[in-house]
């Protein structure tokens, strides 16, 4: 039976993780090839890069990034950041990415979504929602690290890109994201509920129940987390005994 | 020095492919590792791998407009048997046909049909995109070392249903047996990615650059 997939995110800006990784004994902790090699070894089910401060400038940066990172691991990587074109998402696969995540391009112009899904197929394009509670059942999608309303709809978003070829969705609470106090569980449910396609829940996980819940009660495929694991607070292993132990099919090889 | 061709037909991520068909061919000294679009290629090649993401018809037409590169492919397999490697799209085109966006003929070495998964769950998602625990329906020389239970990393929304239950090797439960591996004579293919299949996946790419049907 097809298994929970555990995810850990590395936000990584001009090449470097950023706020750091306390985890294991790394060498140089701050490197995104040497984190994710870790993860990779650990047993994440597959690693997201997110490209925090995207620019022009940078995108060598993190191309090389790319490369080097997928000489050292053979699980999934999905690089998400500053993707505004399937030009960019072509030149994410070339460098070595299997998936390419799309966010406030897919929000100015979904058609994006649907040229690079002809192109590349639906299995390799995410659509990054961020979206924020405005009223209770009632969320709203924000562009700019959570900054610029958009007056859009999360579930009709959600259903769009579907409909353009979005193979996946990474949706992050902009309300819970680095506040430890869980996913946000309504709007994980409404949007896992309104699409066919996985969605991951991303944004507030702080225990391993809350790992457990956004799968359980949030109705998400899989579950991508940062900080807890970052920071050594739990491993891997044994965040995926817990979901085990709580039920949720998981790879634990 | 045995050479293994990687075809490329723009079918999408090659590299993942590549470097990890480069990093087991160097520790079991396999020889050369090449990615290449040339018929010439692929017909001194002793190993042929066939990679793919995307939709059959696009892979399909994309294989046929690189000139001569099918016929070359198909020489080297049918002809020579020479151990072919079919990987996602490229195990799915080895079927007689295809359904995603209309019906569109395959290669045909390995009769059956890909057709849509349509999990009658609604809380079972398309794509299957995921680890999946293998079950082996008989044993192969590319599987060995590799067991019931052990997880490959998959991603489609298309199935390959044999019309032969000996060509099936494996299959994954997934709104009911999904095809995960096929295989005749010379021929071997995955509906997974060995190469995103962490240690088990490595395992299979290893078995078959020493495969020798």
């Amino acid at each position: 039976m097809l298994k929970t997939r555990l995810i850990p995110c590395l936000d990584v800006a001009d090449g470097r993780v950023v706020k750091g990784v306390n985890f294991v004994n790394l060498v140089d902790a701050g490197d995104p090839v040497a984190v994710a090699a870790a993860y990779d070894r650990a047993g994440a089910d597959e690693i997201t890069f997110l490209d925090i401060h995207a620019t022009h400038e940078n995108r060598g940066t993190m191309f090389d990034l790319v490369t080097r990172t997928a000489e050292q691991i053979y699980v999934p990587l999905t690089v998400g950041g500053g993707v505004r074109s399937h030009e960019d998402v072509r030149a994410l696969l070339l460098a070595g990415a299997d998936k390419v995540s799309f966010n406030s391009a897919a929000v100015a112009n979904p058609d994006v979504v649907a040229e690079a899904a002809d192109r590349f197929g639906s299995q390799c394009i995410v659509v990054a929602i961020d979206a924020k509670t405005v009223s209770p059942g009632k969320w709203e999608i924000f562009t700019h690290g959570g900054r610029k309303p958009t007056g859009i709809d999360a579930v009709d978003f959600a259903r769009l890109v579907e409909a353009k070829g979005a193979g996946e969705i990474l949706l992050t609470s902009m309300d819970r994201d680095g506040t430890k106090d869980g996913y946000n569980l309504p709007l994980t449910r409404a949007i896992s509920d309104a699409v066919k396609i996985p969605v991951i829940a991303s944004g507030g996980a702080g225990t391993l129940d809350h790992l457990v819940a956004g799968i359980r009660d949030g109705g998400a495929s899989a579950v991508l987390a940062a900080s807890i694991f970052h920071f050594g607070t739990y491993t891997i292993a044994e965040a995926k005994a817990h979901m085990a132990a709580a039920g949720i099919p998981m790879r634990l090889e | 020095m045995t050479l293994t061709v990687l075809v490329d037909y723009d079918s999408g991520n090659l590299h993942s492919a590549a470097k990890a068909f480069q990093r087991m061919a160097d520790e079991t000294g396999a020889g050369e590792i090449i990615v290449s679009s040339r018929p010439e290629d692929v017909l001194r090649a002793s190993r042929i791998v066939l990679p793919g993401d995307g939709a059959f018809p696009s892979c399909r037409r994309a294989l046929a407009a690189q000139d001569g590169l099918f016929e070359a492919i198909e020489e080297a397999v049918v002809t020579r048997a020479r151990p072919f490697f079919g990987i996602c799209i490229g195990m799915q085109m080895l079927a007689s046909r295809g359904f995603e966006h209309g019906e569109t003929p395959g290669f045909d070495w390995i009769r059956g049909e890909v057709g849509r998964i349509s999990p009658a769950d609604p809380a079972l998602k398309v794509p299957h995109m995921g680890w999946n625990d293998l079950q082996i329906d008989r044993s192969h020389p590319v599987l060995s070392g590799v067991n019931s239970g052990d997880h490959a990393y998959f991603v489609h929304s298309w199935q390959f249903r044999t019309a032969s239950a000996e060509d099936r090797i494996a299959w994954v439960d997934y709104a009911g047996e999904v095809t995960a591996i096929v295989g005749r004579d010379n021929i071997f293919g995955t509906q997974f990615h060995p190469e995103k299949s962490a240690a088990t996946g490595l395992r299979i790419i290893a078995n078959f650059l020493a495969w020798k049907p």
